[in-house]
């Protein structure tokens, strides 16, 4: 981190040059902006669509995938679909749900999630069809009941499937929702760093990426790393 | 009451991939009396464990019937599989109260179990850290502590040291003079099978038959002694020689 910084400071002071600020300026920059309620404000209103979007893709792709991975004929029906949105540009879809839906709070949402919904699926079919028969049978003898089975012998089997969509998909959701702001709406990071690219505010671009990235370190930290190692106590 | 009436026609694994198609068990036909301790004899692969899935209800995809216990009551079924089947990430204790119907009224029952295999100093370990032997013990905790009306019993002292091997076998008959239930147990050792049974059943290779059904009327009393054990063996060897190829 520090040999970062001092290369960073280093080239910054070698260029002299107003496209990389050096790192005091940005810090500067970032200082000012939180002080002044514009950051803490557009970062509020990217993770409250970060937060819906995210829980939606995750409910819905987590049912749908637990479903496709227990029902071979369902899954070969829907399979040829799932490629195909797994490889639409999500720049199609953002552009499709504003010209369908109008420049709306929920057609921007709506973007965010079909752009997800596609990998949480596939996640969460790959774990579904990885679940241990014996386990499941030892259950049903025992009449463990779905809710009982579900949740002592299912839930811990996906516990990793859980982890990396969640993980995949934040970095994936944040970055399309950027581009989703930038076209459509008129508050968020995205609609900032559109206006600081006018300008040419190389330090503001990098003063809000640097908030963001500390804001998804600190979930990693206190929320995600926390839930893995309470996952994996049961292990060797 | 808990009759098992057991009449399967046919059983047949369907062809997969590059394996054929595998007729499993064929004209099955088996009725233990309630309270009765039966032992199935046989070679491994004849359908031991094909037959107590379908009992359990596991499997149902067979032509034939089985009927346990009265109508419209479902027993409770314990079953000790051929491997341990432990929840790996709940602790032995909570793997035991997870079958249970109420916790609280059977945690007296868990303990005592706990106690007598030994194992109450390993109650809140995960089972990755405990022994096969331990975790086949905690296993069978755990198809006794439902208080089962059917015990299914596939191999289950396989691993076991021959010391504990012998002080969980009179466990399990002490268990099932208390509380009598019917109890089905898979093996391919007959001097096990003799301590343990009112009854012997010999099954064939696949299509898996009955080749004979041999009451074993050694008193209960008698069967720790080895010498006994071992003399109805050799009478048994000598009467039926088809026997002695099963085994």
């Amino acid at each position: 981190m520090l040999f970062f910084l001092s290369l960073w400071q280093g080239l910054a002071v070698y260029l002299h040059n107003n496209t990389l600020p050096t790192p005091l300026a940005v810090a500067h920059i970032l200082w000012q902006e939180i002080l002044s309620g514009q950051l803490p404000h557009h970062l509020g209103v990217t993770l409250r669509r970060l937060c819906i979007s995210f829980s939606i893709a995750m409910l819905l792709g987590s049912a749908i995938g637990i479903v496709l991975g227990q029902h071979e004929k369902l899954n070969a029906f829907f399979d040829n679909w799932l490629v195909i949105f797994l490889n639409i540009p999500a720049l199609v879809t953002i552009i499709l749900c504003y010209v369908w839906f109008g420049l709306e709070e929920s057609a921007a949402i709506l973007a965010v999630v079909i752009n997800k919904l596609p990998n949480v699926i596939v996640t969460f079919r790959e774990g579904a069809r990885a679940l241990n028969q014996e386990l499941l049978e030892m259950a049903r003898c025992y009449r463990f009941g779905k809710y009982k089975t579900f949740l002592h012998v299912i839930f811990p089997q996906l516990h990793p499937f859980v982890m990396s969509a969640t993980r995949s998909g934040l970095a994936l959701v944040w970055k399309i929702i950027l581009v989703v702001e930038l076209l459509g709406r008129s508050d968020g990071m995205g609609y900032q760093l559109q206006l600081f690219f006018q300008l040419f505010d190389v330090a503001s671009i990098l003063a809000y990426t640097i908030a963001f990235v500390a804001v998804i370190q600190l979930l990693e930290w206190l929320v995600l790393k926390p839930l893995d190692n309470y996952g994996q106590r049961w292990r060797r | 009451m808990t009759d098992i009436h057991i009449d399967i026609k046919q059983k047949t694994y369907a062809a997969k991939g590059s394996a054929k198609a595998h007729l499993a068990i064929e004209n099955f036909q088996l009725s233990l009396e309630s309270h009765q301790f039966v032992c199935l004899v046989g070679s491994s692969g004849c359908g031991k464990t094909t037959l107590l899935n379908s009992i359990a209800g596991l499997d149902t995809d067979f032509v034939g019937e089985i009927i346990v216990g009265e109508q419209h009551i479902k027993p409770k079924i314990g079953y000790v599989f051929q491997n341990p089947r432990l929840l790996p990430w709940r602790t032995v204790r909570e793997n035991i109260e997870l079958a249970l119907e109420n916790v609280t009224q059977s945690s007296e029952i868990v303990d005592n179990l706990l106690q007598i295999m030994q194992l109450n100093t390993v109650q809140a370990v995960y089972p990755e850290r405990l022994s096969l032997g331990m975790s086949r013990r905690v296993a069978i905790i755990r198809a006794f502590a439902i208080n089962p009306d059917v015990l299914l019993m596939d191999e289950p002292f396989v691993s076991l040291d021959p010391p504990t091997a012998r002080q969980v076998r009179s466990l399990l008959i002490q268990l099932w003079q208390q509380r009598p239930h019917t109890v089905l147990f898979v093996t391919h050792d007959l001097r096990e099978a003799i301590a343990l049974a009112d009854k012997l059943v010999f099954l064939s290779p696949p299509p898996m038959q009955i080749i004979s059904e041999i009451p074993v009327l050694i008193p209960r009393n008698q069967r720790d002694d080895e010498s006994v054990i071992e003399s109805f063996r050799q009478q048994l060897i000598n009467e039926y020689p088809a026997i002695n190829r099963l085994l």
